[in-house]
């Protein structure tokens, strides 16, 4: 499982035309286990910076995370 | 290499100008430069040009030749750049190095853009295309959100705080307020710009640049030639365009932006000054966060310290080194492409000694930086008199 660190994020409200109805949605880049960083959609409870958070699914070409469950 | 003055400015009002086309706007910047120098259209030997989008705002390409022929300048180099938000930057650096360098003697560098006429949700796609369209754009990543994003990372390594920000917002409109130029001339409070409608969070409505339209233009000249248009030149003491990563997810530091320091390093080097040397300066605040790590960028203060600079008053009308007396990106208004050549003017007007209410009582040194995107292009400038 994909996994890593939020870097930063933020919480988007004016969104972009495509994304209007989306909106307001979390928006994180997260430092991947694996290496390197990725700009990613987080998914249910908001997340803050140094939170681990998993892959949930890719769709559409944009990788959706959330707060990686504690195991 | 020659020396390079600046002996012509010329600006619209940056605004929202229902009745105005991309053209009108470049082409009375562009008179209004022309007359400054006392030069004419045929005395011009190549038109640079800077704009971001004006095939997507507006549905018009080759821009430099159209809006150079509505100035009756034809038969010569007619160019346009295209760098983001520091379209116009990129077009005066190189307009200087081909003057520098003694292929021309006398060019008008413009900038424009045209941005009202579009929803802001289309701004706002259009303006995310100077980001990585394929990475953090697809995911959703506005300009307003990748600056948050900095401002985020920012407030967590170095303790930087919201009223940090909110105190950009409140000295760039109360410098604004006195800019008859200005597209917002309103003073606002701590308290409004901490209450604002959220944007992407923590930036609310009022820590962003607006959506303006707008040209400015400057005429370039070699430094020997400069006292046959002008008694007041100014001098291009420094200057360097640098680049980095498009993508913020790239870049291994987001609190600060490396194209910025460098393009810095060099302009320092080349102008024989430090820092220090900089009485006064015209930042890149396209968001809050950007002019506070602006200053920590080109020195004026150490690596963290830039929100406590701000909050402090240090770089208020009247204080150490004031910054954004113009009123900024933030008051003046944010017409993208003509954003870096609009920063020369200012400079150009505070070193002429033509600021009105503005006028810094220190103004010979000058420095202004102009970035692109969220730091894949910078450009700094450095003027004094000549």
């Amino acid at each position: 499982m994909t996994t890593g660190i939020v870097y930063t994020e933020t919480v988007v409200h004016a969104a972009p035309e495509q994304f209007v109805a989306e909106a307001p949605y979390q928006l994180a880049i997260v430092s991947l286990v694996e290496g390197g960083r990725r700009t990613v959609r987080i998914l249910g409870e908001r997340v803050a910076i140094g939170n681990a958070v998993e892959l949930a699914e890719e769709r559409g070409g944009i990788a959706y995370f959330r707060k990686a469950s504690l195991k | 290499m020659r020396g390079v003055a600046v002996v012509g400015i010329g600006k619209t009002a940056f605004g929202a100008f229902a009745d105005r086309d991309l053209r009108s706007l470049a082409v009375e910047a562009g008179q209004k430069c022309l007359a400054d120098a006392r030069v004419s259209p045929s005395q011009i030997e190549a038109f640079y040009l800077g704009n971001f989008a004006g095939p997507s705002f507006v549905g018009q390409n080759h821009l430099a030749p159209y809006i150079a022929s509505g100035l009756g300048i034809t038969g010569v180099p007619c160019t346009r750049f295209e760098a983001a938000c520091a379209s116009s930057g990129s077009a005066f650096f190189h307009a200087v190095s081909s003057v520098a360098a003694g292929m021309y003697d006398v060019v008008l560098v413009g900038g424009v853009e045209k941005m009202t006429s579009q929803s802001t949700a289309k701004v706002a796609e259009i303006l995310a295309g100077a980001g990585d369209t394929g990475g953090e754009v697809r995911a959703g990543a506005t300009f307003p959100a990748l600056f948050a994003m900095i401002a985020r990372r920012h407030m967590f390594e170095y303790g930087t705080t919201r009223e940090d920000l909110a105190a950009v917002a409140v000295k760039n409109h109360a410098n604004g307020a006195k800019n008859p130029l200005a597209h917002m001339r309103k003073v606002v409070t701590m308290e409004q710009v901490l209450a604002g409608k959220p944007i992407s969070e923590p930036l609310t409505v009022y820590d962003c640049s607006l959506i303006s339209d707008g040209a400015a233009a400057v005429m370039v000249v070699p430094l020997e030639r400069a006292a046959e248009f002008t008694s007041k030149p100014v001098r291009v003491l420094g200057i360097a365009q640098t680049s980095d990563y498009v993508a913020l997810d790239a870049k291994d530091d987001i609190t600060t932006f490396r194209a910025v320091r460098l393009a810095g390093e060099k302009a320092y080097k080349m102008a024989g000054l430090s820092a220090a040397d900089i009485e006064f300066a015209e930042l890149h605040d396209c968001f809050t966060i950007a002019e506070i790590i602006a200053t920590e960028d080109l020195g004026f203060v150490k690596k963290g310290e830039g929100g406590a600079y701000a909050r402090e008053g240090r770089t208020c009308l009247h204080g150490e080194r004031p910054v954004n007396a113009s009123g900024g990106l933030k008051a003046k208004g944010h017409p993208v492409g003509a954003t870096g050549v609009g920063q020369i003017c200012d400079l150009a007007m505070q070193i002429r000694g033509e600021a009105g209410e503005l006028q810094l009582a220190r103004h010979s040194v000058g420095l202004a930086e102009n970035l692109g995107g969220s730091g894949a292009t910078a450009v700094v400038t450095i003027l004094g008199a000549a």
